[in-house]
């Protein structure tokens, strides 16, 4: 007999979801966690869009550890002098059942990882899990860096995060490429609350997002900048080949980000109160692995779950979509009795359903067009080149009109015209 | 204030705002430097978040594991087989974040 029905590797997102239906569909479940809380080894790029928790925890809004409710979105194209910022903001997303909000990830995967425990998961820190236990093929459990610290379990769920030796031990990844993946760096800056709502124009628990591309010099990525209750996240996502091949380094392009006169103004005069850094899957549907094996699931950034598709920049709401739909099909793989692959086989047609595979699948040329040399570097300039011609008046010179500021600015910019259209076709089909 | 006088922290002060439980009896990641002198990208040590891959002058590379995130951008970027042996710290260990 195994010690446990299940065990989940992970009490992040993912992890906590998985452990919270399991729980609910009555399996004992052991939910290991590494760091010593759920969420200490955990960081991100800011918002957590709820809609997912809708039915797995009614009424979360009123008890989830939020900042700040996002009411304004922004995304900023900018130059090394220039920025062109389309800002958007609904007061509806500040009242229920809200859209997104930033949380400090540290409060919101523990506020999480307790929902699993009080419906009965067993909640274990401060444990690594260091491989997997096998029989044959299958996996029977995982060892961890307790004395004894064998466990065994009819089914265990990998939600061990963008590194995932468990996945890979398991030889779902066929390989890692450098490539997928981005490497993401932050400040949290502290500045007075009023300051905070009188700098970004906020009330209350109201807060901005802002995306921002053209932003990180020689690395292809891109930046953010949102707002907690007395707080600024204030960060980059950068491409780690191009980092690898003597880029410029991290703190250097945050650094020259928060000189930008754009940033400047917004988060001057905070005192960095911690830096963190965390690897993000960025290829998206590409890069993902096999989803299951004989007896173990693969669920949230340990699957690659994580979509930086430029405007939705989004990994929470698929750690929990993915890990819910985990526990939920590893609980009907018990019930049966058979954990097997076939018998896992519910998880990845669960996913195919829902927005988590459905998203990637439509989205997954998205990170190869936000990755390009064209919407890294040229698109900013035209767009900012193009602006700046606009607004400009040149009196006594009549107005130039916008068909030769195009073509001037086509021009100055290296674009050419037949990269932007196919580049154009690419993104429509993508996010048309 | 004008663009250009932000008061930029030092990267020691940068990397002392974040909270370590340094495991003082094992190091999670260990280099074996003599697979990086004939290196020629070290992409590991731009890569490097916390900044934790030195050049030698004798052309090893020192590293130290003690302020590590944890991230895996050194393993990922590294092109020598057998150059970084990487693990997680034993649970309890290791960076802990509090406002990410």
């Amino acid at each position: 007999m195994p010690d446990v029905d299940a065990i989940v590797v992970g009490a992040g997102p993912a992890g906590a979801a998985a452990a919270l239906e399991l729980a609910r569909a009555g399996r004992s479940v052991y939910l290991l966690e590494r760091g010593p809380f759920p969420g200490s080894k955990n960081m991100y790029g800011g918002v957590v869009y709820g809609r997912i928790l809708d039915t797995l925890v009614p009424g979360w809004w009123d008890e989830a550890p939020v900042q700040r409710w996002v009411t304004r979105r922004a995304t900023m194209i900018m130059t090394g002098h220039q920025a062109l910022t389309v800002d958007f903001r609904t007061e509806s997303w500040g009242r229920p059942p809200y859209n997104g909000a930033t949380a400090y990830r540290p409060d919101f995967d523990a506020w999480l990882a307790g929902k699993a425990t009080d419906a009965g998961a067993v909640l274990v820190t401060s444990t690594t899990a260091t491989g997997l236990l096998r029989d044959g093929d299958r996996v029977v459990g995982v060892r961890t860096d307790r004395p004894d610290g064998d466990l065994t379990a009819d089914v265990v769920i990998a939600c061990d995060g963008v590194n995932s030796f468990l996945a890979k031990e398991a030889g779902l990844y066929p390989h890692t490429d450098p490539a997928n993946f981005t490497v993401g760096v932050k400040e949290t800056i502290a500045l007075p609350r009023e300051v905070i709502d009188e700098r970004f124009g906020v009330r209350g628990d109201h807060g901005v997002d802002y995306e921002i591309v053209g932003c990180t010099g020689d690395v292809p990525g891109g930046g953010f900048l949102y707002t907690n209750t007395d707080t600024l996240s204030v960060g980059l996502v950068l491409s780690l080949p191009a980092l690898a091949a003597g880029g410029t380094r991290p703190e250097e392009l945050l650094r020259r980000m928060k000189e930008h006169p754009a940033i400047a103004p917004l988060v001057e005069g905070g005192e960095v109160k911690e830096y963190s850094a965390h690897v993000i899957p960025e290829a998206g549907y590409d890069m993902m692995p096999e989803l299951s094996c004989d007896g173990m699931l693969v669920a949230g950034d340990a699957a690659a779950m994580c979509l930086a598709a430029g405007i939705w920049l989004e990994g929470v709401n698929f750690a929990i979509g993915s890990g819910a739909a985990a526990g939920r099909a590893a609980a009907r793989a018990l019930q049966r009795g058979d954990t097997s692959n076939e018998g896992l086989a519910g998880y990845r047609s669960r996913l195919e359903s829902s927005f988590v595979l459905a998203d990637h699948r439509k989205l997954r040329d998205a990170p190869h067009l936000v990755m390009s040399d064209l919407a890294q570097r040229q698109l900013p300039g035209l767009a900012c080149g193009v602006a700046e011609r606009m607004f400009r008046v040149d009196n006594p010179e009549p107005k130039p009109g916008l068909r030769r500021i195009l073509r001037q600015e086509l021009k100055r910019n290296g674009v050419k015209v037949r990269d932007v259209v196919s580049h154009s076709l690419r993104a429509l089909r993508t996010f048309g | 204030m004008s663009a250009g006088t932000y008061p930029e922290i030092s990267f020691e002060a940068r990397m002392g705002s974040v909270e370590f439980r340094i495991d003082e009896d094992r190091a999670h990641i260990t280099v074996d430097d003599t697979k990086c002198r004939d290196c020629s990208t070290r992409g590991c040590i731009t890569a490097c978040p916390a900044n934790l891959f030195v050049p030698t002058a004798d052309g090893g590379i020192l590293f130290n594991y003690e302020q590590c995130f944890e991230c895996g951008t050194c393993y990922l970027v590294c092109n020598r087989e057998g150059a970084i042996t990487w693990t997680y710290p034993e649970g309890g260990h290791g960076v802990v974040f509090h406002r990410t």
